[in-house]
């Protein structure tokens, strides 16, 4: 193929990063040829958005050299890297949402005309690029107002704008559905046809498999290899990702359910700016199972824990919960009724960092015996107690008196997971359990949550990953725009399916 | 500004000037009483639309700027100060040493402003209590310099109180504007003030400067990732911040009184906060809040002048103390949000870490 | 925050103990010792000898049996202030309004310690002393529960309103002062309230010496403060709100509840300090007594690193300077001012330990304390 001769426009070599106890990158080498699509691919923590960082002047390395063209360039700021044709799409957008579409376009590059900005000059060139690339963007439009897959065009277009010729893209397809996926995909070769050359990041196998010209892999700070999609497959790409055979699927005992433990109906929350984001859902969680929520991200799912578990008012309709009326209850009547709930953003709901592990191993139950007497704290139950979760599930920590934030994420998760199951709980709502978390981990986690299945405790598993509620579910309910659009058992469920539906597809 | 708010200004203010009118409209024609309580008004609301600027630069910029209070009091006094010492030591005439005066205040301002700056940008010290330090330590400098230059014995002056050179003339004395009614009342600062609510409208919302000065209070990051020099933008920004202040401060002793007392400004600084958070962090929004604050303190001003034409059943309205309650209670009130909700810059007082 | 590594339950052994809290009181020793450098420049600029500046400080604060006991007379308002803001801090509440609760606190005892023999209650010292310190204590628990619960309600940022409630505290006493509680002998052109009763005064605890009952009861309440907030399942949960109160809402604490508990207490100990001046020292309120002690508890809280042992510390400390400060004044001619530039200058220090670290190589890291959440409103 043609890449294969084309030159290489940009090469990294022995890229060494290193932050206070960890080495991040570990004399990386890494190339682009021109035109082509070369995925960076490794598990969270693997060093890829180091390199990217470092490629982009965010971060200085400490040694190593960066080429663009055979020459020899030195970034100390982002400007170095825009002045040499870098543009970067974030995972988290760097888009401004109070300002317009022009306006994050043309910040930090204006064109001004006697001091005053010129906004109709930049709408115009915005408009041209959306042309010529076939992205279609309103320059007049608040970046608060558009969905995600459109803020995405705009990141792209942004770095165009600067003339970039070198596109790094970090994780662009974790906020979308598969159908804006497609799209993006589209989108990139249309660039490449152009001459732009893409840094694709991802942990995703499918797509990597998909879309790259050549992929390379990262494991704890060093590149394992590089290959072509040509060469691997994804069980192979999967082992070089994680250093071990994968096991893919979870083992799991055929569910047996027992009475509901949870009954919703007719259920309504709004979000912070008063929007309706859950419409009149009715579900139900039986004891002895697992039921899925499937969906894209921002379609209601936090909304609908957070007000399950009390944190967010509930607009319309009941629940039930372990046969007590629970609906708007505080979050303390609720645990009291059975609930357990490992939340979405562990560190800030979850665990007070700053506080030891033993507080927060009892930070839902602080006040009752044997951990207070007479509203007097007693140190020994205290004390007895987090040593003996530490113990059984497995938190590495030298001592249960280090606070919670020196911990790494997933002994984080574990101390949440531990407190949550030391108690007589009926229902577990766990919202993306297993975030961030290195492969271990998450087998740890998944394991958790079908030992308590098999316990006769209810889970409800809210998750944007489609392999983990596919995984661990004994039934999937797929929510679009703040409604359940199908519930299906998982034996019957497969991808592709699940695909459309989390898109709309069979929207009534 | 929506409409909510705007009516709500308007209702305030008409309510108080109506207080003074039916009051006073037993001895004044009613056009007089208006006129005065306009010019007043505008006039004692200087320092809070200066400090309410200030804050907005600040804000805007990201950083929570709770030392305004003791910009303005540091302001005040160094600015009064400079003055005397021109006029007096110097033997300059008495209008450059005011406008010398003034200089000083705006420059005793910026360099509380760079303290400020380097506490919350370069020290990361929560912004809050760097704010506080800058109350705390205004106050010390202020009580200290007043006592060991003006009443000690070995001071350059002497041990004895120097006559100040009184304060910056109305505009009345222009002879073109003599006859402008209200505006021939006013004096340069509080002029001054009105001019920069306009020209901060234009540099925030129109010009390269603004925009990467919204840009790095709502998400600097990104402004990072475009290449701009957050910690640069910050630092310039609350040192506008500060000369704002200090030009607030000049109001009180070179412009309002020609006099320094310690604590003068009297909790304006943080009345100004509120103020530039029921505009909405817009200088036009924080201008129609501080000319609330400005009507409350002119009724309490010219309600002394009709003192006994005050109706027995009104009794209340005869202690300054208690109609003076009036800015604080509607501070708290405006706080509440009550009367629209506003939103802050979304990194407002957050430090920037890379 | 400094005490994460002995929270509630840990059980550490005296050694590791004690040598945690020599590196607690490392910076604040530093940040104490370069201001007082700062101080003596300043001095020395203004054209007067630091050294005997402060030779003539510590003379006057510990020079005689006597300047110990002024210094324990003026640090007694300091530790209950000190405290006030500290246990507010805990709760992630800037409590800004000490100083109006102190005067709020001290009027209302002294309207009970005055008002009630005129009514013709004749109570006994044992029952009359204690209500009248609980009357300050009340009011200064009503004037920061308001912003409290506006905080609660609304949201509304309590470091403005507490300071708008100062200048309300400041107006109202004015008035009372100056009108229905005016002391009205004819020889008085003060705005003061009239002496409170005999029977309700704490008296001093040896003849001839100021030293009274009150500084031992500041510091049986510094002793009660630590109780609760470490030991107990309110101070639990104060701490919870104080460090994380989306993680507090999360564990089942009613958040706002607990808000307001906070200011309640934060400012209940405030008004302490005011009824304790107005029972055991000078047996009357008098108007601009209460001025600057809100920003100097704030200094005393940070110095003492919010930890009630650091407060006492702290207020000794700023007690000593105070009282020292007539003495210095006296042999040098330098204007007791210069003690409010040294002590804004701790303050600088305390907050901006970065330069303090940065001066004298300190390696030791310590949590940011973090208040700013924006503006709410």
């Amino acid at each position: 193929m043609y890449i294969k001769d084309a030159p290489v426009i940009l090469s990294a070599e022995a890229i060494t990063k290193q932050f206070p106890g960890v080495l991040a990158n570990d004399k990386v080498n890494f190339d682009l040829r021109k035109g082509e699509v070369h995925t960076l691919l490794g598990e969270n923590g693997a060093g890829k958005s180091t390199l990217m960082n470092v490629l982009y002047g965010l971060y200085k390395p400490d040694s190593g050299h960066i080429h663009i063209d055979g020459k020899p360039v030195t970034f100390t700021s982002p400007k170095d890297a825009i002045a040499n044709g870098i543009g970067m799409v974030h995972q988290h957008f760097m888009l401004i949402p109070v300002f317009t579409v022009a306006e994050n376009i043309m910040l930090g590059s204006e064109t001004t005309r006697n001091g005053v900005l010129d906004i109709r000059a930049v709408s115009k060139q915005v408009r041209e690029l959306s042309h010529t690339y076939g992205l279609d963007v309103d320059p007049d439009a608040l970046v608060q107002d558009l969905p995600v897959g459109i803020q995405q065009r705009v990141e792209i277009v942004k770095a165009l704008y600067r003339k970039a010729n070198i596109l790094i893209l970090d994780e662009p397809t974790a906020v979308l559905t598969p159908q804006e996926a497609d799209d993006l995909f589209q989108i990139i070769r249309r660039l490449t046809e152009q001459g732009v050359s893409i840094v694709f990041i991802s942990h995703k196998l499918k797509e990597v498999l998909a879309i790259s010209d050549r992929v390379t892999v990262m494991r704890t700070g060093k590149v394992v290899g590089t290959t072509t999609p040509q060469e691997v497959n994804e069980a192979k790409l999967a082992a070089m990702m994680v250093g071990r055979e994968v096991i893919l699927k979870v083992d799991k005992k055929p569910a047996k359910p027992g009475e509901p433990v949870l009954s919703v109906s007719d259920f309504s929350v709004m979000d912070s700016r008063g929007v309706e984001v859950v419409k009149k859902i009715s579900f139900e969680v039986r004891s002895g199972e697992v039921l899925g929520i499937a969906g894209i991200q921002g379609n209601g799912q936090t909304e609908l824990a957070e007000a399950l578990t009390g944190l967010r008012k509930v607009h319309g309709g009941r629940v039930i919960l372990n046969d007590k009326e629970s609906t708007g209850r505080p979050p303390r009547q609720l645990i009291e009724n059975g609930l357990g709930h490992v939340p979405e953003d562990r560190q800030r709901h979850g665990l007070v960092l700053p506080f030891a592990i033993a507080d927060n191993m009892m930070l839902c139950t602080y006040y009752q015996e044997p951990f207070a007497q007479k509203g007097v704290l007693q140190n020994q139950a205290i004390d007895a107690n987090s040593r003996k979760l530490i113990e059984q599930f497995d938190v590495r920590t030298p001592s249960p008196y280090v606070s919670a934030g020196k911990l790494s994420g997933g002994n984080q998760q574990k101390v949440i997971v531990a407190r949550e199951l030391s108690r007589p709980i009926r229902l577990l709502v766990a919202n993306q359990p297993t975030r961030g978390l290195d492969v271990g981990s998450i087998e740890y986690i998944h394991h958790e949550i079908i030992d308590m299945r098999d316990k006769g405790i209810g889970v409800l598993l809210i998750s944007a990953e489609l392999d983990e509620i596919m995984a661990l579910s004994d039934r999937i309910a797929v929510m679009f725009r703040g409604e359940i659009v199908a519930t299906l058992p998982a034996a019957e469920a497969n991808r592709e399916q699940l695909g459309l539906l989390m898109a709309g597809a069979t929207h009534k | 500004m929506e409409w909510k708010r705007f009516g709500f200004i308007a209702f305030i203010i008409v309510a108080l000037f109506s207080i003074v009118v039916l009051i006073g409209q037993a001895r004044d024609p009613i056009p007089t009483i208006i006129i005065s309580m306009a010019a007043t008004t505008i006039s004692v609301a200087t320092p809070l639309t200066l400090g309410a600027l200030s804050g907005v630069f600040s804000e805007r910029a990201g950083v929570v700027n709770i030392g305004i209070e003791g910009m303005m009091l540091t302001s005040a006094f160094f600015g009064w100060f400079g003055a005397i010492y021109f006029n007096t030591i110097l033997k300059f005439e008495a209008m450059p040493s005011l406008i010398l005066g003034v200089v000083i205040a705006v420059l005793a301002g910026a360099l509380m402003g760079l303290l400020h700056a380097a506490l919350s940008i370069t020290f990361k010290v929560d912004q809050v209590i760097g704010g506080t330090v800058i109350n705390i330590l205004a106050i010390g400098i202020t009580g200290f310099f007043n006592r060991q230059l003006f009443f000690e014995k070995n001071s350059i002056f002497g041990g004895n109180v120097p006559h100040a050179p009184g304060t910056l003339p109305s505009v009345g004395q222009v002879p073109f504007l003599a006859n402008v009614p209200i505006l021939s009342n006013l004096q340069p600062i509080a002029i001054l003030a009105i001019v920069l609510v306009f020209i901060s409208t234009f540099v925030l919302f129109r010009t390269r400067w603004g925009l990467r000065t919204r840009a790095v209070g709502e998400h600097p990051r990104a402004a990072d990732t475009v290449g701009i020099n957050v910690s640069f933008m910050r630092y310039v920004n609350v040192i506008i911040s500060g000369c704002l202040a200090g030009l607030a401060g000049a109001y009180f002793t070179l412009e309002s009184v020609p006099s320094f007392e310690p604590l003068m400004t009297n909790g304006r600084g943080f009345i100004s906060l509120a103020a530039m958070i029921f505009g909405n962090w817009t200088p036009l929004g924080a201008w129609a809040a501080s000319l609330v604050f400005g009507a409350a303190q002119a009724l309490q001003i010219n309600l002394q002048f009709y003192r006994e034409l005050i109706p027995p059943s009104l009794s209340l309205l005869q202690y300054p103390y208690i109609v003076g309650l009036t800015p604080y209670i509607l501070t708290m009130l405006i706080l509440t949000g009550i009367i629209g909700r506003t939103v802050s810059p979304a990194a407002d007082g957050q430090p920037y870490e890379k | 925050m400094a005490e994460k590594e002995k929270t509630s339950s840990s059980q550490p052994r005296i050694s590791g103990w004690l040598r945690s809290g020599l590196n607690t009181m490392l910076v604040p020793a530093l940040a104490v010792l370069t201001a007082m450098i700062v101080g003596g420049i300043v001095i020395a600029l203004a054209g007067g000898n630091p050294f005997a500046a402060y030779a003539g400080l510590i003379e006057g604060s510990f020079g005689s049996l006597n300047a110990i006991s002024e210094t324990t007379v003026w640090a007694t308002p300091y530790i209950f202030a000190g405290l006030a803001v500290a246990f507010g801090f805990k709760g992630g509440l800037f409590n800004i309004g000490a100083e109006g609760q102190l005067a709020f606190g001290a009027v209302m005892a002294a309207l009970v310690g005055y008002g009630l023999p005129l009514m013709g209650v004749d109570l006994p010292a044992v029952v009359f002393v204690p209500l009248t310190v609980v009357a300050g204590i009340i009011a200064g628990g009503i004037w920061a529960a308001i912003p409290g619960w506006l905080k609660a309600k609304f949201g509304g940022h309590e470091v403005i309103n507490t300071i708008m409630m100062n200048y309300i505290a400041l107006n109202i006493t004015s008035y009372l002062l100056n009108g229905p509680m005016k002391d009205n002998n004819p020889l008085n052109v003060v705005a003061r309230t009239p002496l409170i009763a005999e029977s309700a005064r704490i008296s001093t605890v040896f003849p001839d010496y100021r030293f009274h009952w009150g500084f031992i009861l500041a510091l049986l309440v510094a002793v009660l403060i630590w109780f609760i907030l470490w030991k107990t399942t309110l101070g639990f949960e104060i701490r919870t709100v104080g460090t994380n109160p989306d993680a507090a809402r999360y564990a089942g604490v009613n958040v706002s509840n607990i808000i307001i508990i906070t200011m309640v207490i934060s400012g209940a100990l405030a008004g302490m300090a005011g009824s304790i001046e107005v029972t055991a020292l000078n047996y009357r309120h008098e108007l601009g007594f209460a001025v600057g002690y809100g920003f100097d508890a704030i200094a005393i809280a940070l110095l003492g690193k919010n930890h009630p042992a650091g407060v006492v510390l702290a207020s000794l400390l700023f007690g000593a300077m105070r009282n020292g400060a007539t003495r210095m004044q006296f042999n040098t001619q330098i204007p007791v001012d210069i003690i409010s530039i040294i002590q804004a200058l701790i303050l600088l220090f305390v907050a901006a330990d970065a330069i303090v670290r940065y001066i004298y190589h300190i390696r030791i890291q310590q949590d940011r304390l973090v208040l700013t959440r924006g503006w709410g409103g």
